[in-house]
């Protein structure tokens, strides 16, 4: 499969706080991304360099974002606003704030149409109504002349995708985009993205904290603590046999039924503030299996070419992870 | 839509009348016009005629009533000095304070918009800062003295513009206005920036404030991910966020400009309303007086029911029916 995104040593800086610090993945055609991590770990300000959507004073500090060979990195802004929606796109984690709430749904749907396709608006307005019918909105011709507040919390996630696969993306980055809604909704909404990616063969980068939406969703996970990425690899291996002591954490704090009566295992600690990242292993804090070498050298790469794992003494046993059905 | 409107309006009418009563009193407090209008060495026969002749003999309740139903027929009194119903002739000023504060209004937005946009986007520029430190000034000095130092530079100074008078008039559906002709314009332009330099300042602060606080927005960021280009983002997304407050300062604006063109209109001569109401006030020529402070309680209370209507345009979230 062919290779659509080669993300390479990526950093990105505030000011001299290093957010994400040396991240890199490869992203094929076709295939899911799970990006997972708590909150603070610099899942979002990854999906927005890549994008290039970074707030003041972000800006990418080092690395290449090789997108069809294309390093986004140096690209200029106008280079940018043209892959924008238009080959990669994204999706936010709010859908009550991502509409703007004083303009029409098909004002918003036909300037993104405009934005990268020489169409009159008669042309553009067709598309959007076919975008919204393939997201499952109900009558989408009468739903076009609506504005934002007249849909529920799903139904504007609806219109966000809708907006997100008009061109037909390689990449369509999901920043937690099913956090903010109720759980049955979230369901409906994995499913439908699920479908439509799969359908159309778009690359996803599915950013969460939910362990149990990444295994049935991913084809590879990647997590993040403090910045970097300590575990990659395929869905499986890293959810059965987790190398890294914060994954295995992880995966013991997901609830489950077998589990009943027993007590949630919980990563003991927070995270560490990003602007004072200890030296050696940034979790070596809350490591169980912390040595001394882990508070002063950094930790090397351990196990093989697909699963690899930022420890020093990486897990033995496996841990299983039962996904609540 | 309807009966939002109908409400309004049998609000605005009670409005109008409490002002009735609170002019009406006001008015009959600030001194009594006959001591101006008679020679002092009057009989006092010639002085009782007077009074009797006006209704100041009758209680002030009575000389209420009397006004108030005189009012409803559109009658406010006869002007003590011009000898013609007041109404008429405020009406016959009012086009030319209109005129002046629709200007200042124009200057208002053409200025202040673009540069509190501008201040707003690039917050850091050294032009965005210089803008902000002027329009300090903007809003606190106070007019009349603004107003000497403009007739000062481009009148005396530079000799580029005329201060006093509207110049050359062209009549449009009769009624005169100056900004047709060239030395109307003249004439308009050093009062109108001197009735606009108030709002010019309050417009861009809120834009830039607006700005500012809508670059923030997701939904900024998500038009960004569109793919949306710059000025799109700018003129549509940002700008139709920020105009509510914009209109409801603009719109209030124009109300006080209009009231408070008395200190602009006395500088320049310029001949309106506020010059006429200076001029009543020192006569004590009642009618006047009542007939502008009436006129200003209207035009505020249109003002007000305007600015609304304007909110349901530009927020569809705001919905007449629903508003208590
Ligand atoms: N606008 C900003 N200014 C300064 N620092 C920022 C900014 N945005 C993010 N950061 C830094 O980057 C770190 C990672 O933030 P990020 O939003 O990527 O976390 P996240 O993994 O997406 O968390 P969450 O699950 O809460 O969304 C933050 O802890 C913060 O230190
Ligand atoms: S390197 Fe050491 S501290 Fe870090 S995760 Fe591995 S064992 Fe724990
Ligand atoms: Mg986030």
């Amino acid at each position: 499969m062919k290779t659509i995104l080669d993300v390479c040593d990526l950093c990105t800086s505030f000011g001299p706080v290093r957010a994400v610090d040396r991240v890199s993945f490869s992203l094929r055609s076709g295939e899911v991304l799970g990006l997972v991590g708590e909150s603070g770990s610099g899942k979002s300000v990854t999906g927005f360099s890549v994008i290039r959507l970074l707030d003041q004073p972000g800006h990418i500090s080092g690395g290449r974002i090789l997108f069809h060979g294309r390093d986004l990195a140096s690209e200029t802004e106008e280079g940018m606003r043209q892959l924008r929606g238009n080959r990669i796109a994204m999706i936010f984690q709010d859908p009550m704030m991502t509409l703007n709430p004083v303009l029409h749904i098909d004002t918003q749907m036909v300037e993104a149409v405009r934005a990268h396709q020489k169409v009159g608006v008669a042309e553009a307005r067709r598309q959007a109504r076919d975008a919204l019918g393939a997201v499952g909105i109900p009558s989408p011709e009468e739903r076009l002349a609506a504005y934002p507040h007249q849909f529920s919390g799903g139904m504007r996630q609806r219109v966000a995708i809708a907006i997100a696969l008009l061109h037909n993306p390689d990449v369509i980055i999901a920043d937690e985009p099913t956090t903010a809604l109720d759980v049955t909704i979230q369901a409906q909404i994995l499913s439908e993205v699920q479908r439509l990616v799969r359908e159309r063969n778009t690359s996803l980068i599915w950013i969460t904290h939910d362990l149990s939406v990444v295994a049935g969703l991913a084809d590879r996970v990647a997590v993040m603590y403090s910045g970097r990425i300590v575990e990659h690899g395929p869905t499986d291996p890293v959810l059965d046999h987790a190398l890294h002591p914060y994954t295995h954490g992880l995966i013991g704090s997901v609830p489950s039924r077998n589990r009943r009566g027993q007590r949630l295992a919980q990563i003991p600690g927070t995270t560490m503030s990003i602007d004072r990242r200890p030296p050696g292993c940034p979790f070596h804090t809350r490591c169980a299996r912390a040595q001394d070498v882990c508070r002063t050298e950094p930790p090397p790469v351990s196990r093989g070419a697909e699963h690899t794992a930022l420890c020093f003494f990486p897990m033995e046993e496996a841990a299983r992870l039962e996904v609540v059905q | 839509m309807a009966t939002w409107l109908l409400r309004r309006m049998f609000q605005a009418a009670l409005v109008i009348l409490a002002m009735t009563v609170l002019v009406f009193v006001g008015v009959n407090v600030i001194g009594n016009p006959v001591d101006i209008m008679i020679s002092p060495d009057a009989t006092q026969e010639v002085r009782q005629r007077a009074i009797e002749a006006l209704g100041f003999d009758q209680p002030l309740w009575r000389q209420y009533l009397t006004f108030l139903g005189n009012a409803v027929t559109g009658d406010i009194g006869k002007s003590y000095v011009f000898n013609q119903p007041a109404l008429d002739v405020i009406l016959q000023r009012l086009p030319a304070t209109l005129e002046l504060a629709v200007s200042a209004l124009l200057l208002s937005i053409l200025i202040g918009l673009p540069l509190g946009l501008l201040a707003g986007f690039r917050p850091d520029h050294p032009t965005s800062r210089a803008i902000m430190a002027g329009s300090i000034f903007g809003f606190s000095l106070p007019s009349f003295w603004v107003g000497l130092m403009l007739i000062m530079t481009f009148s005396v100074y530079l000799g580029w513009l005329p201060s006093i008078g509207r110049g050359q008039t062209v009549s449009v559906l009769g009624i005169e206005v100056s900004f047709l002709t060239l030395d109307g314009l003249k004439h308009l332009a050093l009062p109108a920036l001197n009735l606009a330099l108030y709002q010019i300042s309050m417009v861009l602060r809120l834009t830039r404030a607006g700005v500012r606080e809508t670059l923030h927005q997701d939904f900024i960021k998500f038009a960004r991910a569109k793919g949306l280009r710059p000025r799109r983002i700018v003129f549509v997304h940002v700008l139709k966020n920020i105009l509510i407050p914009i209109v409801t300062v603009v719109g209030l604006g124009f109300g006080h400009t209009v009231a408070f063109s008395v200190v602009t209109e006395t500088v320049f001569a310029w001949p309106g309303m506020g010059k006429l109401i200076i001029d009543a006030i020192n006569v004590l020529d009642r009618p006047i007086i009542v007939a502008y402070l009436m006129m200003i309680v209207v035009l505020f209370v249109v003002i007000n029911l305007l600015v609304d209507l304007t909110y349901t345009l530009l927020d569809p979230r705001i919905r007449l029916e629903t508003q208590e």
